[in-house]
């Protein structure tokens, strides 16, 4: 899938959106903070990073003990990273098939509000699974989208000065079986779903998938998006800033 | 002068410490960070209201606070 770069509406608010396919977390982490100081230096517009990880567990602030159904040494002799971060929540998963979105947004031209923040994150995808006649639904206390009993996206941020980083990770085709090493956001009893589980079939993260999802942030957020194709790029002076602090803090 | 902290989400009334960037003495800029907090939902960091000083932290990493309550004092230049 190749995307060409789009021009941007001279008329009302720019989103540009970076679709970077199949990457490793730490690489992208890393891209979040630099667009993060960016974003309050005003150099760039609001910016939505779809991507899909490489298989990983991270955790929030919020996770507590017992966020694993098996020991920890056991899913590291899978090969599996526990990374810790900063965003809020207990732990996840990541990997192909999860399309992950981290919007990089100025809150001060929204609503300087962090719930409302996670509110409009569900709503994106809310409208996102009503085109394929699936109804998500919100639960109390838990951020996140649900179908049923079944939890098929998480939702976690940060925010430093207003601006935006981690997202949202919503299974499209992810293999489930790797929600079963973990209590997915601290909660013991119910499973995870995909689109594709949902649906009883198989469905690719293409272009048309990510559009709809590029639509509905604009609708939700009310701004223009186009989808860029973009390298990464990490300067070395931000890198080495990071890399100071201690493990993706 | 008293860092507090600031008003997060409607119906979000308190925040926990994740941990402190700063310690007590060091000299920080206007908008430098100061300490990360984080609500069951997001992790946000507070950033300084002036330059100067760190005097005396108040709250410590873990504790629960509530907005409004003064989290450290800073001795402004």
């Amino acid at each position: 899938m190749r995307w060409a770069w789009a021009c941007m509406s001279s008329r009302g608010r720019v989103l540009a959106v970076r679709w970077l396919g199949r990457r490793g977390y730490e690489q992208v982490y890393l891209l979040q903070k630099e667009l993060v100081e960016a974003r309050i230096r005003q150099e760039i517009p609001d910016t939505l990073i779809l991507v899909e990880h490489f298989p990983v567990f991270t955790l929030g602030r919020g996770a507590r003990d017992e966020q694993f159904r098996v020991p920890v040494r056991q899913i590291e002799a899978l090969g599996l990273k526990i990374i810790p971060v900063d965003r809020g929540g207990q732990v996840t998963y990541h990997g192909p098939g999860q399309l992950v979105g981290y919007p990089i947004f100025d809150l001060t031209r929204h609503r300087q509000d962090l719930h409302w923040t996670l509110w409009a994150l569900e709503e994106i995808l809310i409208r996102f699974l009503k085109d394929f006649g699936i109804a998500g639904e919100r639960r109390k206390d838990y951020p996140g989208v649900w179908v049923g009993e079944k939890k098929i996206a998480a939702i976690g941020i940060g925010v430093r000065r207003w601006v935006t980083y981690h997202g949202f990770a919503l299974n499209i085709n992810s293999d489930l079986n790797y929600f079963r090493l973990i209590y997915p956001c601290g909660i013991r009893d119910q499973g995870v779903t995909s689109l594709a589980e949902i649906l009883g079939e198989r469905v690719e993260i293409t272009g048309d998938l990510l559009e709809k999802v590029v639509f509905y942030t604009g609708e939700v957020f009310q701004l223009e998006g186009e989808i860029l194709s973009d390298e990464p790029r990490i300067s070395g002076v931000a890198q080495e800033k990071i890399h100071k602090q201690s493990s993706c803090r | 002068m008293d860092v507090a902290l600031p008003f997060l989400a409607e119906g979000v009334d308190e925040a926990t410490v994740s941990y402190w960037k700063v310690d007590e003495g060091d000299r920080v800029e206007e908008g430098d960070d100061l300490v990360e907090m984080f609500t069951s939902k997001a992790v946000f960091s507070v950033p300084s209201p002036g330059s100067g000083i760190v005097e005396e932290i108040l709250v410590r990493e873990g504790e629960v606070v509530k907005v409004g309550q003064t989290l450290c004092i800073l001795k402004e230049d």
